[in-house]
């Protein structure tokens, strides 16, 4: 097994794992962590690495502006906003 | 021990594009919360990214700008994190293939580290990224106004080159005068276009080793980097020269305070989990794209100021006050073609049309004497047709009314008087209704012909040359 941390991952995430959790997610990502090893068994000298399994490049706009959504539509599915603002918790850095 | 300041500088600044990166929302600044926002720039599920092709040339063009590669195979990566202004959980950036590599900076400045009155930054990178949206903080809550999310970002990575907080300060300001000449950015920091992040560390002078490197955050002042450094250098010295070790770490600009403090250290730094952006595909620039990019590229406004004092030789104060108002220079450069005197020419632009305007609250466009005209009228100074002080008289007609200072000096009469026999006659009016002063001169008080100078010119109605004015009125007394 690799060292893949659940917790760590779990953290970064922001995701609350219970212990029994951790012990379960942990092995099964694990395991699918090791048939992703496989593939570095493949030879790829003389592939160039990408992103994409398609040969697309410079797909690009023209600046251009376009109607933007209103005030109201664009704060439709908050939970809460004032001020034409999106409300969110306390943020504190 | 002596010990000496290593910065480099992270300058991030908002390119001049109608609109946003990804969408069409409008990249403007000051519109009511939330009115430039669109599913893409909110980051709602489902929506896809596609690249602003000002962004990619105005990039582009920077990278000319600082003498950089650019890349011939850019492409986008997500960087991975949760804060409120960022609804996507991850800005778009460029990590391993950023658009440009290398290159350096080349700017004025007079201390360590500089040749000549001038320094050399090298450019480590220029990346291209989004802007996030911005933060209001109230009593028990926080707001977001994604206006700003997704507006291009470029971000500027020097090289530790810089040493001083005056060296930094004259860095920026010179970098963002070349970005706004060349129409990258408007770079106004009122309107917060321009930010920066500031690493420092000391070592003992002439080491070769780079000390523990501190970084300063979210600078949007260039007043304050400069702050930040005086107050932070002579922190990290006094910590090493008492055999302290300085930590790794972020730290915050107090501007209030006049003190940087501690944000977080490296050890909770953020781990970013950077990988390739699958919703957009790498950018290759071609050559006619290239070409393209590359004929916008206009002269920098070092390359125009030294330019100036050496075509011209005009002084370099003139040619600072014309590098920082390009139209002004433009001017210039169209005034002074055909003219004998362009010492006398950048005078007359710079001390009296510039006032001019500015007082008049108008523009060089609204000016309809012919663009010869301040040449001629400096010629008409310098062949002693007209005095100094007539010719300002000239010019006000010039500016009003728009006709060429010779069609002027011609109607209005106002050419010069330098006749020895017209002269004369001023000169003895003058002294006959002003014995007390005559004698005065006579007494060995110099002083007094000033003052009989003036009466002639005052009689004269400002037309004596005021040289031959003098020296008739002094062979007169003395006779």
């Amino acid at each position: 097994m690799s060292d893949f941390n659940v917790h760590y991952v779990a953290k970064l995430a922001r995701i609350a794992l219970s212990p029994d959790e951790e012990e379960r997610l942990g092995s099964q990502l694990g395991n699918i962590l090791s048939y992703i090893e496989k593939l570095k068994s493949a030879d790829v000298s003389g592939v160039e690495p990408t992103a994409h399994a398609f040969p697309l490049l410079n797909v690009t706009r023209p600046d251009v502006v376009e109607t933007s959504l209103t005030n109201e539509e664009a704060l439709r599915n908050a939970p809460s906003h004032t001020g034409g603002l999106f409300v969110v918790p306390n943020i504190l850095e | 021990m002596e010990y000496e300041a290593v910065i480099g500088l992270e300058t991030h600044v908002q390119l001049k594009t109608r609109s946003k990166m990804w969408c069409g929302c409008a990249n403007q600044f000051g519109a009511p919360p939330n009115t430039h926002v669109c599913p893409v720039c909110l980051g709602l599920p489902g929506v896809l990214p596609v690249v602003n092709d000002e962004a990619l040339r105005l990039t582009a063009l920077t990278g000319l700008m600082l003498n950089s590669k650019i890349s011939a195979h850019a492409k986008f990566d997500r960087k991975n994190y949760f804060y409120p202004d960022s609804a996507k959980n991850y800005q778009i950036t460029q990590y391993d293939r950023p658009s440009t590599e290398g290159g350096w900076f080349e700017f004025e400045y007079d201390g360590a580290g500089s040749l000549d009155g001038l320094a050399r930054v090298k450019i480590t990178r220029a990346h291209l990224e989004e802007d996030v949206g911005k933060n209001v903080h109230f009593d028990r809550f926080s707001g977001v106004d994604f206006n700003r999310a997704g507006v291009p970002l470029l971000e500027i990575v020097s090289e530790p080159d810089l040493t001083s907080s005056a060296m930094a300060y004259e860095y920026l300001t010179s970098l963002t005068a070349a970005l706004v000449r060349e129409g990258v950015s408007d770079c106004d920091m009122e309107k917060g276009m321009v930010r920066c992040d500031v690493n420092v560390s000391v070592r003992p002078k002439g080491s070769q080793k780079l000390g523990a490197k501190v970084e300063i955050k979210n600078m949007n002042t260039f007043s304050g980097v400069r702050r930040a450094l005086d107050y932070e250098i002579p922190r990290q010295m006094a910590v090493v020269a008492a055999g302290g070790a300085i930590p790794q770490e972020t730290r915050r600009w107090d501007e209030l305070a006049g003190i940087t403090e501690t944000m977080r250290s490296k050890e909770d730094a953020h781990d970013y989990r950077y990988f390739p952006e699958p919703d957009l595909m790498p950018f290759v620039p071609v050559d006619e794209w290239m070409n393209s990019v590359r004929s916008r590229l206009v002269e920098m406004p070092l390359a125009l100021k030294k330019r100036l004092i050496r075509e011209y030789g005009i002084p370099a104060g003139d040619a600072e006050v014309l590098t920082n108002d390009w139209p002004l220079a433009d001017y210039f450069e169209r005034a002074v073609r055909g003219a004998k005197n362009s010492k006398g020419v950048a005078n007359w632009v710079i001390n009296n049309l510039r006032a001019r305007l500015v007082q008049r609250g108008c523009g060089l466009e609204d000016m309809r004497f012919p663009i010869s005209g301040i040449g001629e009228l400096v010629e008409l100074v310098d062949s002693g047709r007209v005095s100094s002080k007539i010719a300002q008289e000239v010019f006000e007609q010039m500016f009003e009314r728009g006709e060429s200072p010779a069609a002027i000096v011609e109607h209005k009469g106002l050419s010069q008087v330098s006749d020895v026999g017209a002269i004369e006659e001023f000169c003895r009016e003058v002294i006959v209704g002003n014995p007390k002063s005559a004698e005065d001169f006579r007494a060995g008080k110099p002083a007094a012909l000033n003052f009989l100078k003036g009466q002639v010119m005052k009689l004269s109605k400002g037309k004596a040359n005021p040289g031959m004015a003098g020296a008739v009125l002094e062979r007169l007394l003395r006779g």
